[in-house]
């Protein structure tokens, strides 16, 4: 039992990791931009078909990674370029719609192009397999993997912020956007910098996500809706935030879906509608921890300007 | 001063053809032989109805909900469910007789969707901007898993709702009967609408979209004003869903799909918020181009996207910041 536990803590944290690497761009986006951006999902998405197209065509991961990171990018810049930068000056609602429409363009093209049917890409062989990390207890390489690069990018994008100039104009642009442009600064390019930074780590999501998922059109919104949660949780335009928020919301919710069944399952009599209501329990888990945080702290647990 | 919502009587006249439209509509489009418009204008007007429904909280009061679906999803179960429960003859939580009577279920799915509306609003409305449209559509969509994982109702799948509510011994199963019917109730809830828009509750309404601070210094207590609009909205909304289960005569999960909530956005947002009548035209033009566009391809979002794009991108203000842009000679 207690093994098992600590199974799905990292199953969790694997998770976390997945939707810090979608909640960071999404708050860096809103907390400097000021433009809240429904496609982020589909530059997941993007990332994640790319991804895995180039690692069937090719056979090899190592190449999926730069393919699906390189597709997000581009994707990312022209959006930016041909759609977002229109909306820098116009209020929520019209962002909203605009990339609304930009979900619905990229579900719709990648289904036309790529078809309905899921795609399946296969663990790389040399992450696949379990190693023994406690006595006793294996888990898998590739889901490991993941939660290290998820963890050293967090570091990345700290000392990214915290230590370069880049990362101080990003500050800047968070705290009083006008007043960094007053002082000179091509804000136009660091937007654009921010934005495509958001489309990479979205891409890289999507990349690694391939092998864990079927990689199917509508797997963006799925994550961008979950993203929200974490970003409502963490607190909008918080890095920090949206690195607690997204342990949280994937511990919690990994935790639920593994443990609730045994408890459902021991207070109904059918044991199949059990397991579908339980399943429907877990996955509304995390909109009540998001509830429960607006009645604490309605700002979020890390607030960006507090 | 001018008072928007005191009608000229060129507006008067207008609304009157309007009216006279809408009743000729059947009968005209049976004489010419296209019997499906019967049945297409009944679901137009129903999502006339959701879409002023949202419109109340997007277009007057200025909250961008994104999960205005929700409510009209569970306006809709509640019908199919108080339907289901007559079918099985086993009542609701062991207390609650289901019931098939139109002028019961259809109430019902109003107070329920007003009972969810006030609870998600009582939290989303401590927060506003951003996060207030993160917040409405992560609820949505906790209330779109909550029915998948009602399996007792479909689920997944759906649940069907064998025939349409009984309402004074009408043939309610006739498409024609229950064109009027919805033509009834659309036309009563926005009668309502006009009432509310031009009361001291909508003036409250529309001052605070404008500067809420301001509103706030007035000594107004603007949260309850935003909720009971939030509230009022998701009844209209629970109405919508109790007609559209029983015009299809089935409800399912994504009734309260995101999407759903998007494309009323879009219905509001192509009418014009803010106006009267602005969302019965953005649902007529959404319908139409589905219609038409799906006539062609199955992909009719394809088009949609772009179509949106442009709409904000290029032409603000909706339909008629569009045709004040091709009368004024595209200034």
């Amino acid at each position: 039992m207690s093994l098992l536990f600590v199974e799905q803590v990292l199953n969790g944290l694997q998770l976390g990791v997945m939707l810090f690497l979608l909640a960071a761009g999404l708050t860096l986006i809103f907390g400097i931009m000021g433009i809240i951006n429904l496609a982020h999902g589909s530059l997941y998405m993007v990332g994640a078909y790319a991804g895995s197209i180039a690692a069937s065509a090719t056979g090899s991961f190592l190449l999926a990674v730069p393919a699906g990171l390189a597709a997000a990018a581009v994707t990312g810049l022209a959006i930016e370029y041909i759609v977002i930068r229109k909306l820098y000056d116009r209020d929520h609602l019209d962002q909203v719609l605009a990339t609304y429409g930009l979900v619905l363009l990229f579900n719709e093209s990648i289904s036309l192009i790529v078809g309905r049917q899921p795609l399946f890409v296969g663990v790389p062989p040399a992450l696949s397999g379990s190693i023994e990390i406690l006595p006793g207890m294996t888990f898998s390489v590739y889901r490991l993997t993941i939660i290290v690069a998820g963890l050293v990018i967090a570091a990345g994008l700290y000392a990214l912020i915290q230590r370069t100039r880049l990362g101080m104009l990003i500050r800047a642009g968070a705290t009083n956007r006008d007043m960094v442009r007053a002082l000179g600064v091509d804000i136009k390019l660091l937007y654009t910098l921010v934005f495509g930074l958001g489309a990479l780590l979205a891409g890289f999501a999507g990349v690694m996500a391939g092998p864990l998922l079927s990689v199917q059109v509508g797997m963006g919104e799925q994550i961008l809706i979950m993203t929200f949660v974490v970003v409502v949780v963490g607190g909008v335009g918080s890095i920090r935030g949206a690195l607690f928020g997204a342990i949280v919301v994937g511990l919690v919710d990994t935790l639920l879906r593994a443990f609730l069944p045994q408890l459902v399952r021991g207070m109904l009599s059918d044991p199949s509608e059990a397991d579908q209501l339980s399943a429907g329990l877990a996955s509304m888990g995390v909109y009540v921890l998001m509830a429960i945080v607006l009645l604490w702290r309605p700002q979020g647990l890390f607030p960006a300007r507090s | 001063m001018h008072d928007p919502f005191k009608f000229s009587g060129k507006a008067l006249i207008a609304i009157a053809i309007l009216i006279a439209a809408l009743v000729a509509l059947p009968f005209i489009a049976n004489a010419v032989g296209l019997p499906a418009t019967t049945p297409l204008a009944t679901r137009l007007l129903i999502y006339a109805i959701a879409a002023g429904s949202l419109n109340l909280v997007l277009g007057f009061g200025g909250m961008i909900s994104f999960g205005h679906a929700a409510f009209y999803g569970v306006g809709g179960y509640t019908v199919g469910i108080l339907f289901q429960h007559v079918r099985i003859g086993e009542p609701l939580f062991g207390f609650i007789p289901g019931t098939e009577q139109f002028l019961i279920a259809v109430p019902a799915a109003i107070l329920v969707a007003g009972a969810f509306a006030l609870l998600i609003g009582a939290l989303a409305l401590r927060t506003s901007g951003v996060q207030f449209i993160m917040i409405t559509l992560a609820f949505a969509q906790m209330l779109f898993f909550l029915f998948v994982a009602l399996k007792r109702y479909g689920g997944d799948d759906g649940l069907i709702i064998r025939r349409r509510n009984a309402l004074f011994g009408l043939n309610m199963r006739d498409d024609l009967t229950f064109y009027f019917v919805v033509l009834i109730v659309t036309i009563g809830f926005y009668l309502l609408l006009w009432r509310i828009a031009g009361s001291r509750f909508g003036m409250v309404l529309g001052a605070i979209r404008q500067n809420e601070r301001r509103v706030a210094a007035l000594g107004i207590a603007v949260y309850r004003y935003k909720l009971a609009a939030f509230t009022i909205a998701g009844m209209g909304a629970g109405l919508a869903g109790g007609l559209v289960a029983n015009y299809a005569r089935f409800v399912s999960p994504d009734m309260l799909h995101w999407t759903k909530s998007g494309e009323l956005m879009v219905m509001v947002i192509l009418g014009g918020a803010g106006t009267l009548l602005g969302p019965l035209f953005g649902a007529f033009a959404l319908v139409t181009l589905e219609t038409v566009l799906s006539g062609w391809t199955e992909r009719w979002q394809l088009f949609l996207g772009p179509i949106l794009l442009l709409i904000i991108l290029y032409f603000r203000g909706g339909l008629s910041g569009l045709f004040k842009f091709i009368g004024g000679g595209g200034k």
